[in-house]
């Protein structure tokens, strides 16, 4: 006999630790964060209990199940068209009151429901106390007592599970009051009568009366779907009722519906506490938000962080990389070593494969040790104190308080910022953002700045240079988003009603799981995408082989090894096509050899630095370093030029890859690569022309 | 007529309706009427505003705020 796969549905607030549950049910290994909105991806999982099969299935975390928000949209949906076998409600037990605002909309699903009071050690440290056979009785369900982070309840609540999917218990309905109660009861029996024949919307009838009444946008549509032909009169029927409602309480349906609610909650919560939790003015949560979030001390701790952040990531890497970098070395001198026959095959293994994909991996421990800040700072709720402190700014913009946080890692890389754009939960500030974020000056510029500024400008004027150029990408970072909020993002932007989660101490195993699975997906990135983009520019780059021979070509020159590549580069298509589109490039005063660099770029930033150096090798007779070379050939409004281009135009190739998996949407990463390269040729063209005119920085 | 906006941090206050675009959302977030709700802070730039309320903390913008009429109370 073929077993059935039970299926689970588990719904709950955000900040409820339901994902936390999930991971303990299943053994997946998942984000763990109390930021809100972090689940919005459908998560699935399957776990085994007296030897029955689950499938289970972490929905976002909600506050509603009505359809204010994509997340709401995506829980209803599932709940309502996919029928689990159980729905599991987790509930923050320390928060009861207002999580079961959720619970009593769940309840009406007609599903088996198992209640998960988690984090139960909190309240109970607080002094709270629940009556769990009360709840199970008033409520019709299992009661399960957990604490998810520490595992604790977890086979009680696969037991209470198993139970509740073979049981016929259906919740107990909330009571809306006689009024409201009344028309809720006679539209839900004309729907179960219009629906005779199809079963699966047996128990929904009073979810469906009451979103009627509400007069929930496309709740007819949904409705037709279930009773056919029969919705329109059902539907016009439940206006007429609510109509007569609303005129005698004089508020809206919804309004009173959700106040019934409410009520349904707080009843709840006093019929069913054994002792209350004892309110301590000033704990601990609120002393950490009177400094973090202080009229005066809040923005200057909120840098301060942000450069610790920094600090952390940049400089506790240097070892790492090293290690990371010689390694790389080792591997490529070990196969110069064991493989003697010079051949295409061995330059495209150890040029294009190994440093190519080696230049990524150096990166990793950045990109380890930066998730390793941001789920400390997810974990512990202080990303909710950034929203809160820096929206405002964002506001003005055109973004939400919560776009701060991916701009902020886009000075790091482009790629971990697009992901974590996905805690906003407006679609038009998702896309907004993500389009601005390789304006954010990455990590992987930095070499190109670096190689430029000490050329062209005097000592002290260094640090301001890069200063400006960073500016140069905020600043034109705020007008691109102000010109998508008033074109193609037109709308507003979403409203700022979110929950600041109390203080909470990460776990050192969330916080090396989030480390873990973020590095995965670099590394992922690395295997794959990385690896066939180096193996494609290598082609670019290496072929087609020089006709001439190069020998005769490099003359008396010395150094002759770095010559022949150099002259390999200039008649490879990328020189080609470098020297092809000089005539477009030459108004921002750039030749063939940036030309030829620049397309390197789009692999990866940095490599512009070591496809100038291989150029120039060609021409660099009787000079020792880039730093000479530059300054002959260019001059420093050349320099500026260069460095304008490469922040501003063509976002790397992995970063447009991330746009493109992260939005769904193709078009968004074209017109992404398009828009911000018409913007760099716009702006390095006036530069140019401005400072050709006026005689700034010629020489 | 008094709007949540209008309370200082340190007071509290009462809901008697709310109205605007939102105001579904703000109603399931727990500004129903005769919620009590105490403003605990504002933002250093001066929005938002933290609101506190049934034993957690909302964060919400003073232009938002605007469409919540409260009564001032004495806690």
């Amino acid at each position: 006999m073929k077993k059935r796969i039970l299926k689970v549905a588990i719904a709950g607030n955000p900040n409820s630790g339901k994902t936390t549950i999930f991971n303990s049910l299943t053994g997946t290994r998942q984000k763990v964060a109390n930021y809100p909105g972090v689940t919005v991806e459908k998560k699935e999982g399957k776990f085994n209990c007296s030897g029955y099969e689950f499938h289970a299935v972490d929905l976002p975390g909600t506050y509603s199940l009505t359809v204010s928000s994509e997340d709401e949209r995506v829980a209803r949906d599932f709940l309502l068209e996919e029928n689990p076998d159980v729905i599991v409600d987790v509930v923050d037990a320390s928060n009861f009151e207002r999580n079961a605002y959720l619970t009593s909309q769940l309840l009406e699903l007609g599903r088996p429901l198992v209640l998960v009071l988690n984090m139960s050690d909190r309240a109970a440290s607080m002094g709270q106390k629940l009556d769990l056979a009360m709840i199970s009785e008033l409520l019709g369900c299992e009661v399960v007592e957990t604490v998810g982070s520490r595992g604790c309840g977890i086979s009680a609540l696969k037991e209470a599970i198993l139970r509740a999917s073979f049981s016929s218990r259906i919740p107990n309905a909330v009571d809306y009051g006689q009024e409201i109660g009344d028309a809720v009861s006679t539209i839900a029996s004309k729907i179960d009568a219009a629906s005779e024949k199809s079963s699966s919307v047996r128990h929904k009838s009073r979810w469906f009366a009451v979103k009627l009444l509400e007069a929930e946008r496309g709740i007819d549509e949904k409705l037709a779907g279930f009773t056919g032909s029969a919705a329109k009169g059902i539907y016009e029927e439940a206006r007429r009722m609510a109509d007569g409602i609303e005129g005698h309480h004089g508020a809206p349906m919804d309004i009173l519906i959700a106040e019934r609610r409410h009520g349904f909650a707080a009843g709840l919560y006093r019929e069913v506490q054994i002792s209350a939790p004892a309110y301590v003015k000033g704990g601990f949560s609120e002393s950490i938000d009177d400094i973090l979030t202080h009229r005066i001390f809040g923005i200057p701790l909120f840098f301060a962080i942000m450069y610790a952040v920094f600090y952390i990531t940049f400089t506790l890497s240097e070892f790492p990389m090293r290690l990371i970098e010689g390694g790389i070395g080792w591997i490529a001198e070990s196969i110069e070593i064991l493989w003697p026959a010079e051949s295409m095959l061995k330059s495209l293994v150890i040029d294009g494969m190994i440093s190519g994909v080696g230049g990524v991996m150096v990166f990793l421990p950045n990109i380890a040790l930066l998730f390793m800040c941001i789920s400390i700072l997810e974990d512990s709720g202080y990303m909710a104190r950034v929203a809160f402190i820096m929206d405002k700014l964002m506001h003005k913009i055109g973004l939400h308080g919560k776009s701060f946080i991916p701009m902020v890692i886009g000075f790091g890389c482009s790629v971990p910022a697009i992901v974590a754009t996905r805690t906003l939960e407006n679609r038009r500030d998702r896309l907004a953002t993500i389009f601005v974020i390789p304006l954010m000056s990455c990590g992987a510029r930095l070499p190109i700045y670096t190689l430029i500024i000490p050329a062209f400008f005097p000592e002290s004027w260094r640090p301001k240079v890069l200063w400006i150029i960073y500016f140069v990408g905020i600043v034109l970072a705020v007008a691109v988003i102000k010109l998508l909020r008033v074109s193609v993002l037109k709308g507003d932007s979403s409203p700022f009603v979110m929950e600041l989660p109390p203080y909470r101490m990460p776990t050192l195993s969330g916080i090396l799981i989030h480390m873990w699975e973020r590095s995965k997906l670099y590394l992922k990135k690395a295997g794959t995408l990385i690896l066939a983009v180096s193996i494609i520019m290598w082609f670019l780059t290496s072929y087609p082989r020089p006709v001439f021979n190069p020998a005769m070509e490099a003359g008396s020159r010395q150094d002759s090894e770095v010559i022949l590549q150099a002259v390999a580069l200039k008649s490879s298509i990328a020189g080609k096509i470098g020297a092809a589109i000089e005539p477009a490039i030459k108004p921002l005063g750039f030749d063939w050899r940036i030309g030829t660099a620049l397309i390197g770029a789009f692999a990866a930033k940095e490599v512009f630095v070591s496809q100038m150096s291989i150029i120039f090798s060609l021409e660099g007779e009787g000079v020792s370093s880039m730093t000479e070379v530059l300054q002959r050939f260019y001059s420093p409004l050349v320099g500026v030029c260069v460095m304008l281009f490469c922040l501003i135009g063509f976002p790397c190739f992995a970063t447009l890859v991330m746009t493109r998996k992260e939005t769904g949407s193709t078009k968004w990463a074209i017109f992404q690569v398009v828009g911000l390269t018409a913007l760099a040729y716009v702006v390095t063209f006036a530069v140019y022309q401005f400072g050709q005119a006026f005689g700034i920085g010629l020489i | 007529m008094t709007t949540l906006n209008m309370i200082k941090p340190g007071e509290h206050a009462v809901v008697c309706g709310v109205s605007g675009p939102i105001r579904r959302r703000l109603t399931e977030m727990g500004f129903v009427r005769g919620a009590c709700v105490y403003v605990r802070r504002v933002a250093p730039l001066g929005d938002p505003m933290e609101i506190r309320f049934s034993g957690y903390s909302l964060s919400i913008r003073k232009h938002e705020a605007a469409d919540i009429s409260v009564e001032r109370v004495s806690p």
